[in-house]
């Protein structure tokens, strides 16, 4: 399962040689860890916002050493680009260029991160082609960074600032180790919702949340997030897969629900069983997912149903439950995958039932705001677990060293990280979105 | 009961792992990985992790020497508090209801607030032990001292001393097994082959439905990849049952009714069941199942032959019914544990002969039929298989679902053990 072509090529005589070689060498992640500075230098704040100074002062209780334009020489642990206010592609190019001079200042693991607003259809063209510019400049950025270092951008919708919760939510994730396989990416804060944990370091104290398929590979990392991060986790999974569920469940201190989650019945006794047991239920990930890959020429009626019965179906129907029992501000995170975006030769039935979780979540994000929840979705690319270590060497090679800009394959704490983000309170304002946890792989960019 | 219990004792839950026939699935697990593992899924179930749970007890018909400690190993071993007391009962195949009766006591006597009984057996990881004359060696090899001594010892082994000697199911002052000394009594009530193997027939399609409808989603953690009790035939047939040749009662010859099919298999597995205060559960926002009301034991004189192995039962629910002012028809559920299909049908057979229950069980008039709609309604041994010390905690546990599932009325539980002993109990809805 490990990445042992990472390993070699970043410790002992095999690196020198790596180098020598001219080998890709696949940078080691900063990954989050508790206790673990935000950022592992200080961050450049380059641009202008009109909350610039709030903003300034925010960061800075976080723990971050703050420098406005000029970080004089010193190691970076970060840039942010604060490009809101641009309205024409030509005051593009100095704040550009300045970041440009201070990339080789940025530490292994650094951040850099913008902040500007979505191009709309109504907006002034030049202002459109500045925001739109911004996105395609970012993206490429992505592609540059080194060290293990990424680029990804929050975007403001109208009436929302840099100090709104979910963009202060969403720059705290960007820049900490739990976004760690997250590149090139862009966030929308679409409104003022949400809050601030008192606890960064445990966001979801007090948060009772179910994870279907818990038993093992990513779903189980997901507990054990949720968990680390102060959550009540019920684990639920087939009830064949009881026993390692049980271990799970051991480990994180949560209790076990055998259940089929394409029953009938699966989203009451989730209910029942949170609210019996805990009082409330606050956030429910779904995770439960097969694959039965088939080219569609050869594929059977049993393998198309079985993958959109699970995968989605009864997505749709708990969901349905949830709504219905009214369970004020529960979040619903949902697994997606880059073979719903981009699709994946053998997987036609996957990547309708995971680009139909993308729909599901856009169209389910008004609903659950109507009782303060909210729902959105997380689309892994290639993660290292045991069901990819069955993908034959070449074809896992280039999925993992060739396609992501992070050359390497993600780790089930690392779509994790995310669902534990878009999980919580801080996360509110981005309802409906799907977030790619792919490395900036180059399938479905 | 005959005084008023101070405060209830709750069925809160159970789990088990699920069973198998001896060297099927289990055949490396021993009892302490298999118990170890039924508590673990228990643990998980209702979020007991790092809780000081007030006792743990439970046991082993088929115990190795130095398994001395058993229960006490696996919550060890188990996520619960380690300052968690355990220890281990042995009352043959009664040892799981003696350990969760035992236990309820203490709760009502405000002694503990939680507790966890259960059982465990494998027979395909059984003890076997060296032959007596060995074992008499080995210990004055021991206990010598000079090489004289020592030589003077090993002298008197014997290739034939090599032979092991494995455990059996037989009746040490009778030289009967089990099964021989069930079919005596299987015949003297003059049960049929057909009755028999109906109420095996019956076991396998009541568990098999039980396992449809996911009766056993939160009663069973699966093990080793075993996800269903592998004895379990739900495409058993009369026909099928019988054409099976009679395994005991080798001496009846031609009226000889006992097969493979009606009997229950060797089996491994393990159980447990979580019980509780009210005052336990409702702080720490757990289920309430069922009340576990009041159990009996008694045991009967067969080895003169004055009653049948396996017919304590029979007493010890005359006595029960007698103390909680209840007769025989005043239970929506029976649960019998089936040994034989002939166990089941001789209990059933004396509780309605009016020369038995006066004569034996000394009452005016027989405790009478039950309706028998409401016998094992899930399933019982025959089907799910028999791990000895297993089948107590086994049976409470899906006695108190399908109660609280029904929302009212009361259990009986029979189970019968070797040496002429049995236990029954009293289990009410909430």
């Amino acid at each position: 399962m490990a990445d042992k072509y990472l390993e070699l090529v970043n410790s002992g005589y095999t690196k020198k040689v790596a180098k020598l070689l001219g080998l890709p060498r696949p940078p080691r992640l900063r990954r989050y860890e508790p206790g673990s500075a935000l950022l592992p230098g200080p961050l450049l704040v380059l641009g202008a916002s009109a909350r610039a100074q709030q903003l300034s002062d925010e960061l800075t209780s976080w723990g971050i050493d703050v420098r406005r334009h000029d970080a004089q020489g010193d190691k970076l642990g970060g840039i942010l680009l604060l490009l809101d206010e641009l309205t024409h592609p030509e005051q593009l190019g100095e704040v550009m260029l300045t970041a440009g001079g201070a990339l080789r200042q940025l530490l292994p693991g650094g951040r850099l991160v913008s902040v500007s607003r979505p191009a709309l259809a109504h907006d002034e063209p030049a202002v459109a082609a500045v925001r739109q510019g911004i996105d395609g400049a970012m993206r490429s950025l992505g592609r540059e960074m080194r060290g293990g270092a990424t680029a990804n951008g929050v975007l403001l919708a109208e009436d929302t600032t840099v100090t709104s919760p979910s963009a202060l939510g969403a720059l705290r994730f960007f820049f900490s180790g739990r976004s760690a396989y997250v590149d090139g990416q862009f966030l929308t804060v679409r409104n003022d919702e949400g809050s601030l944990p008192a606890d960064p370091e445990r966001p979801l104290v007090g948060k009772v949340a179910v994870v279907t398929g818990a038993a093992r590979g990513i779903g189980a990392a997901i507990a054990r997030v949720l968990y680390r991060d102060g959550a009540q986790v019920v684990l639920v999974d087939m009830p064949a897969a009881g026993e390692a569920l049980a271990a799970v469940a051991n480990e994180v201190h949560g209790t076990t629900l055998q259940l089929d989650v394409t029953a009938a019945d699966a989203g009451q006794r989730i209910i029942d069983h949170a609210v019996n047991r805990y009082g409330h239920l606050d956030l429910v990930v779904h995770n439960a997912g097969i694959t039965r890959d088939k080219l569609l020429a050869n594929m059977d009626q049993a393998r198309w149903d079985s993958v959109i019965a699970v995968n989605i179906a009864s997505q749709l129907r708990m969901n349905e439950a949830f709504l219905a029992a009214d369970l004020p501000g529960l979040r619903v995170v949902s697994l997606a995958s880059t073979s719903g975006i981009a699709g994946n030769r053998g997987q036609s039935n996957y990547a309708a039932s995971k680009g139909g979780v993308i729909g599901m979540v856009r169209a389910s994000a008004e609903r659950f705001a109507e009782s303060g929840g909210s729902i959105a979705a997380v689309a892994p690319g290639f993660i290292e677990t045991e069901m990819t270590a069955k993908i034959p060497l070449g074809t896992r090679t280039v999925a993992r060293l060739v396609l992501p800009s992070l050359m390497q394959g993600g780790l089930p704490q690392d779509v994790a990280e995310a669902i534990a983000f878009l999980g919580s309170d801080a996360a509110a304002g981005l309802n409906g979105q799907t977030l790619r946890v792919c490395g900036q792989s180059l399938v479905g960019a | 009961m005959a005084t008023a219990a101070p405060r209830q004792a709750v069925i809160i839950g159970g789990n088990r792992i699920p069973f198998a026939r001896a060297n099927t699935a289990y055949t490396n697990a021993s009892n302490q990985d298999m118990f170890t593992a039924a508590l673990e899924g228990l643990i998980a179930r209702f979020g007991l992790q790092g809780q000081r749970i007030g006792a743990v007890s439970g046991g082993a018909v088929l115990k190795h020497s130095k398994d001395f400690n058993l229960i006490r190993e696996c919550v060890l071993g188990s996520s619960l508090d380690p300052a968690t007391p355990a220890y281990d009962v042995q009352m043959a195949c009664a040892t799981g209801m003696e350990s969760i009766g035992s236990l309820a006591n203490k709760i009502k006597l405000g002694q503990l607030d939680s507790a966890i009984g259960g059982g465990v057996d494998t027979t395909s990881d059984a003890p076997i032990a060296v032959s007596e004359p060995l074992r008499r060696i080995l210990l004055e090899l021991a206990r010598a001292r000079s090489t004289k001594d020592k030589l003077s010892a090993l002298s008197k082994l014997r290739p034939a001393h090599l032979a092991p000697s494995a455990p059996g199911t037989g009746e040490p002052r009778t030289g009967l097994s089990m099964g021989e000394h069930q079919a005596l009594t299987t015949e003297a009530w003059g049960i049929t082959r057909t009755a028999q193997d109906e109420l095996a027939l019956a076991s396998h399609q009541n568990l098999a439905a039980a396992y449809e409808r996911g009766f056993f989603d939160d009663l069973i953690t699966p093990f080793r990849g075993l996800s269903r009790d592998n004895n379990l035939r739900p495409d058993s047939t009369l026909e099928k049952l019988g054409k099976l040749k009679p395994a005991f009662g080798k001496s009846l010859g031609e009226r000889a009714t006992m097969t493979a099919g009606n009997s229950t298999p060797l089996t491994d597995g393990a159980s447990t069941v979580l019980l509780g205060s009210e005052e336990y559960a409702e702080a720490n926002d757990l289920p309430m199942l069922a009340n576990f009301v009041d159990f009996e034991a008694a045991a009967v004189d067969f080895v003169h032959g004055a009653e049948g192995l396996l017919m304590a039962p029979a007493y010890a629910t005359a006595r029960l019914l007698a103390r909680n002012g209840l007769t025989l028809q005043d239970f929506d559920f029976y649960e019998i544990h089936e040994a034989f299909a002939g166990t089941v049908l001789s209990t059933l057979a004396a509780w309605e002969d009016e020369q038995f229950c006066r004569e034996k069980l000394g009452l005016e008039a027989p405790l009478g039929a039950i309706d028998r709609s409401k016998l094992n309604v899930n399933g019982s041994s025959l089907a799910a298989g028999h791990p000895f010390a297993a089948t107590g905690g086994r049976i409470v546990a899906s006695t108190a679902k399908m109660l609280h599932e029904k929302g009212s009325g009361r259990a009986l539980i029979s189970v019968c053990a070797a040496g002429g002993q049995g236990v029954v109990a009293i289990v009410e809805a909430r």
